[in-house]
C-alpha cells in the first residue's frame, strides 16, 4: 500500500526524523490559509507547492490543463511583495492544480487526477542526495541505499555509476548500527554538524522502517542545507500489505481514489486482478498459472487483458464476481478460463461459470481449460448448462481456440 | 531415494484449524505418517480423521483409515511425545513466523509453511533465527513437499503424482501441478517435487533443492520454475552452470507482466528494472537450461533435456 508524500512526511515528523514545515490543502482556501502559518514559523517567505499523486516525477510533470506548469512549483512572490503576494499566488497555482490532471513519466499518458496539494516551506538547499531503505531479497533483510546523486533517477545512478551507491546491510536482531551509519555519512562526504544530523536521520528512518513494516522508503532528495541540517525533501513510502493488519494508523492513511477501482473490488472479493491493456479477459487458479496463462496468449499472438488468480479456495460467489469484473472491461472479446483444479474442485468452477454467465450475460467467447479434481463432473456442467461454451483439451488449445476467436 | 521426505517421515501439524484440518486430512488419506497436532487450544484432545484410502499414495493399506491424532500445546510436548522429525504450518499470518521459529526451537529437521501472507519482517526475523540450526525451512506461501507414495507435506493433489526419477522444485504452486501431471502423462515419474514458494524471503531456495537433487542418486534430471521478481533463478542457472552434471528443464512465468506490479504472489514483481523473465529465461539458456517456451510444454522440455 501506498501513502502521499505529505502523510509520509507525517509519520516521519512523528518520531522526530527532520522535514520540512508543510501543510496539506484539498482546497484553493486551504492552501492559502497554509502559506501565513509556514512563513511566519520558518522566518521564509518562499513556499513551494506540491501535488499530491501515487506517483514520481511530479517536478517535471505537467497538468494536462495547464501544460507551463509543473507538479511542484516554488513560490518566490513573497521574497519582495509579503505574505500577501505570497497568498495570492498559491491562490492561482492552487486553483489551476486543484482537479487537474497531473502527467509524469509513471503516470501513464492518461496522468492522475490532482485531488490535494501540500504546501511547505522552501529550504534553502546546499546538497541532494539518495536514501532509501528496502528489501535485499538475496540475503533476506533490509538494506540502506545512499548516494551523492540526489534528485537523479536512482536506476540510472547504479547503471552507470555503481561506485556512487553506498550500502550498509541491517541485521534484523541489531537494527542499523552507529558505525554503518557514520560510514554511510562519511562515505556521502558529510562533515561536522551535517554528519551528525545525518547519523542521527539514517537510524531514525531504518528503526522506523522496521516498526512500520515498509516495502520502501525512498527519500528523492534528502537534502543538507546551508546551515548542515539534513531533512526529507521528498518521501516516498510503500507499505507490505501483509502487515496492514497491525497498522491500523497507515491503513487510515489509505487514499482509494489513487487505485483502480476493479482491482480494489477484486482484492474484496479475495481475489488478485490487475488490468491490462489487451482484448483477452484471464480467469485463472494460481498466480504462477495465471501469468503463464497472460504469456502463452501472448506467445500465440494475442494481448491479455488483465492478470486475475481466483486462489486456491475460490467459491461459485467469487469466480462471479471475477466474471463480472473482466465483463465490465470494454476492451474484452474474449474470455479464457484456464483451471488446474488441485485442492480446488472442476465442478466448483463450472457451477461459478454457468452462474456468473447467467447472472451477467455473456456477450463475447469464451474458452474454457479445466483439468484435475472432479474434471470430468465440471465438464459435464458445462455442457449440461447450454451455454455458449468452448471447451479446450489443454491451455496450449484453449489459447489457441481463444486468440482467434477474439480476432 | 528421495530427498526432504519419505516413508519415515513422522509429521506434526501446527494449526489444525480448518485449512490444516482438511489437509492432515488429505495426508492421512495418501498415507503420510502424521503422528500430532499442535494447537493450543485444543491441546489435550484428540481430533479423529477417517475415511477411504487414497489409492494414488502409500501402496499397501487398507481401503479405510481411522486416524486419533493427539494434539499438544506445544511443538516441544509433540516432539517428546511423538519423535515427530518434520512439522508442517498452517497457522494464520500474524503468528506463523512465531510458530516456525518455535518448530526450529523444538529440534525439527524439516518445517514446511504453507500459510500465504506472513509479513516480510517476520519472515526476514525467523530467517535470521534458523541461521545456524540443523533445520530446514520450505516455504512460506508453498504448495509443500512430497515424495510420491511415500509422503505428501502440504496441499498439492496426490493423484498427479507417480514415483520416479524426475526432481520438481517451483516458486509456483499451480505449475508445480500442470508440471508433474505433464511429467506423469509422459511417463516421467518424480523423485520428489518441492514447492518453494511465492513469497520474497523463503527459508530454501533453487539452489539449495537443486544441490539435493544433484546428491540424490535415484534423481536423474530436474525441472526449476520459476517466475518474475528477484534474482533466485539467475543464482540457480550459475548453480546449474558451474555445479551441476544432472539435466535440467525449466519455465519462467511473467513474460508479459507489467513491471512494479505484484503478479499474486508477494515476491513475483519486477522493480527497479530487476526481475524479468527474460532476463532468467537467459540466464538459464546460458547455462544449458531446456527453457520450455509455454507452460505446455515443461515435460516436452524435460524430455529434450534429458535427451530422449
Amino acid at each position: 500500500m501506498k501513502i502521499h508524500e505529505y502523510q509520509a512526511k507525517q509519520l516521519m515528523a512523528e518520531r522526530g526524523i527532520a522535514v520540512p514545515v508543510g501543510r496539506v490543502a484539498t482546497t484553493v482556501e486551504e492552501a492559502v490559509a497554509a502559506v501565513r502559518p509556514i512563513v511566519s514559523e520558518t522566518a521564509n517567505p518562499v513556499v513551494v507547492v506540491k501535488a499530491q499523486i501515487h506517483a514520481g516525477g511530479r517536478g517535471k510533470g505537467r497538468f494536462r490543463e495547464h501544460p507551463e506548469l509543473g507538479g511542484v512549483t516554488v513560490v518566490t512572490a513573497g521574497i519582495d511583495g509579503g505574505v500577501e503576494a505570497a497568498e495570492e499566488a498559491v491562490r492561482e497555482l492552487a486553483a489551476k492544480m486543484l482537479g487537474s490532471t497531473l502527467v509524469t513519466v509513471q503516470t501513464g499518458p492518461e496522468g492522475k487526477p490532482v485531488n490535494r496539494l501540500y504546501i511547505e516551506q522552501g529550504i534553502d538547499i546546499a546538497r541532494e542526495l539518495y536514501l532509501s531503505i528496502l528489501l535485499d531479497r538475496a540475503v533476506s533483510h533490509e538494506v540502506v541505499m545512499a548516494s551523492t546523486e540526489g534528485g537523479m533517477e536512482i536506476e540510472k545512478v547504479a547503471a552507470e555509476t555503481p561506485e556512487k551507491i553506498l550500502r550498509a546491510d541491517i541485521d534484523p536482531c541489531v537494527g542499523l548500527l552507529g558505525f554503518q551509519a557514520a560510514a554511510l555519512g562519511w562515505g556521502l562526504e558529510l562533515e561536522g554538524p551535517a554528519h551528525a544530523n545525518f547519523v542521527r536521520f539514517v537510524r531514525a528512518l531504518a528503526d522506523a522502517a522496521t516498526e512500520w513494516d515498509t516495502d520502501l522508503i525512498e527519500i528523492n532528495p534528502l537534502v543538507v542545507t546551508a546551515d548542515g541540517d539534513v531533512m526529507a525533501l521528498d518521501g516516498k513510502m510503500a507499505f507490505d500489505d501483509n502487515a496492514l493488519f497491525r497498522h491500523p494508523e497507515v491503513v487510515a492513511m489509505r487514499d482509494v481514489t489513487e487505485e483502480d477501482p476493479d482491482e480494489l473490488e477484486a482484492k474484496e472479493a479475495g481475489l488478485s486482478y490487475i488490468k491490462l491493456d489487451g482484448t483477452i479477459g484471464c480467469m485463472v487458479n494460481g498466480a504462477g498459472l495465471a501469468m503463464s496463462t497472460m504469456d502463452i496468449i501472448k506467445y500465440f499472438g494475442g494481448e491479455p487483458a488483465n492478470f486475475l488468480d481466483v486462489g486456491g479456495g475460490a467459491n461459485a460467489e467469487q469466480v462471479a464476481t471475477a466474471f463480472q469484473i473482466i465483463t465490465r472491461d470494454p476492451n474484452v472479446k474474449g474470455i479464457f478460463v484456464n483451471i488446474f483444479g488441485g485442492i480446488m474442485r472442476c465442478d466448483t468452477i463450472a457451477t461459478g461459470i454457468v452462474d456468473a454467465v447467467k447472472k451477467v450475460g455473456l456477450e463475447v467467447p469464451l474458452v474454457v481449460r479445466l483439468e484435475g479434481t472432479n474434471v470430468e463432473l465440471g465438464k459435464r456442467i458445462i455442457d449440461e448448462s447450454g451455454l455458449d461454451v468452448i471447451s479446450a483439451s489443454d491451455m496450449k488449445d484453449g489459447a489457441q481456440k481463444i486468440v482467434e476467436l477474439a480476432k | 531415494m528421495s530427498i526432504l521426505v519419505n516413508a519415515d517421515t513422522k509429521v506434526i501439524v501446527q494449526g489444525l484449524g480448518k485449512t490444516g484440518q482438511f489437509h492432515t486430512d488429505k495426508a492421512i488419506a495418501y498415507g503420510t505418517r502424521m503422528v500430532g497436532a499442535v494447537h493450543p487450544s485444543k491441546a489435550g484432545s484428540v481430533h479423529v480423521f477417517e475415511g477411504a484410502t487414497d489409492p494414488s499414495g502409500v501402496p499397501g493399506r487398507d481401503e479405510t483409515y481411522r486416524v486419533e491424532l493427539p494434539i499438544f500445546r506445544t511443538v516441544r510436548e509433540a516432539v517428546a511425545e511423538t519423535g515427530a522429525d518434520a512439522s508442517v504450518v498452517y497457522v494464520p499470518p500474524p503468528f506463523a513466523a512465531d510458530a516456525i521459529m518455535e518448530a526450529a526451537d523444538a529440534g525439527i529437521r524439516l518445517i514446511v509453511a504453507i500459510t500465504e501472507g506472513i509479513p516480510v519482517a517476520d519472515m526476514v526475523r525467523a530467517k535470521r533465527y534458523l541461521e545456524g540450526r540443523d533445520v530446514r525451512l520450505v516455504g512460506p506461501n508453498c504448495p509443500g513437499v512430497i515424495t510420491p507414495r511415500e509422503c505428501k507435506i502440504g496441499i498439492m493433489p496426490g493423484y498427479i503424482h507417480t514415483p520416479g526419477r524426475i526432481g520438481v522444485v517451483s516458486r509456483s504452486g499451480t505449475l508445480t501441478y500442470e508440471a508433474v501431471y505433464q511429467l506423469t502423462k509422459l511417463g516421467l515419474g518424480q523423485t520428489t517435487a518441492v514447492g518453494i514458494g511465492g513469497d520474497p524471503v523463503n527459508g530454501t531456495d533453487f539452489v539449495d533443492v537443486l544441490a539435493m537433487f544433484e546428491e540424490d542418486p535415484d534423481t536423474d534430471g530436474v525441472i526449476m520454475i520459476g517466475e518474475i521478481g528477484g534474482t533466485a533463478e539467475e543464482d540457480a542457472a550459475e548453480f546449474v552452470k558451474s555445479e551441476m552434471t544432472k539435466p535440467v528443464a525449466g519455465f519462467i512465468a511473467g513474460m508479459t507482466a507489467p513491471p512494479g506490479k505484484r503478479m499474486g504472489h508477494a515476491g513475483a514483481i519486477i522493480s527497479g528494472g530487476k526481475g524479468t523473465a527474460a532476463a532468467k529465461v537467459a540466464a538459464m539458456e546460458a547455462a544449458g537450461i531446456v527453457v520450455a517456451p509455454t507452460p505446455t510444454d515443461m515435460g516436452q522440455a524435460m524430455l529434450e533435456a534429458l535427451g530422449r
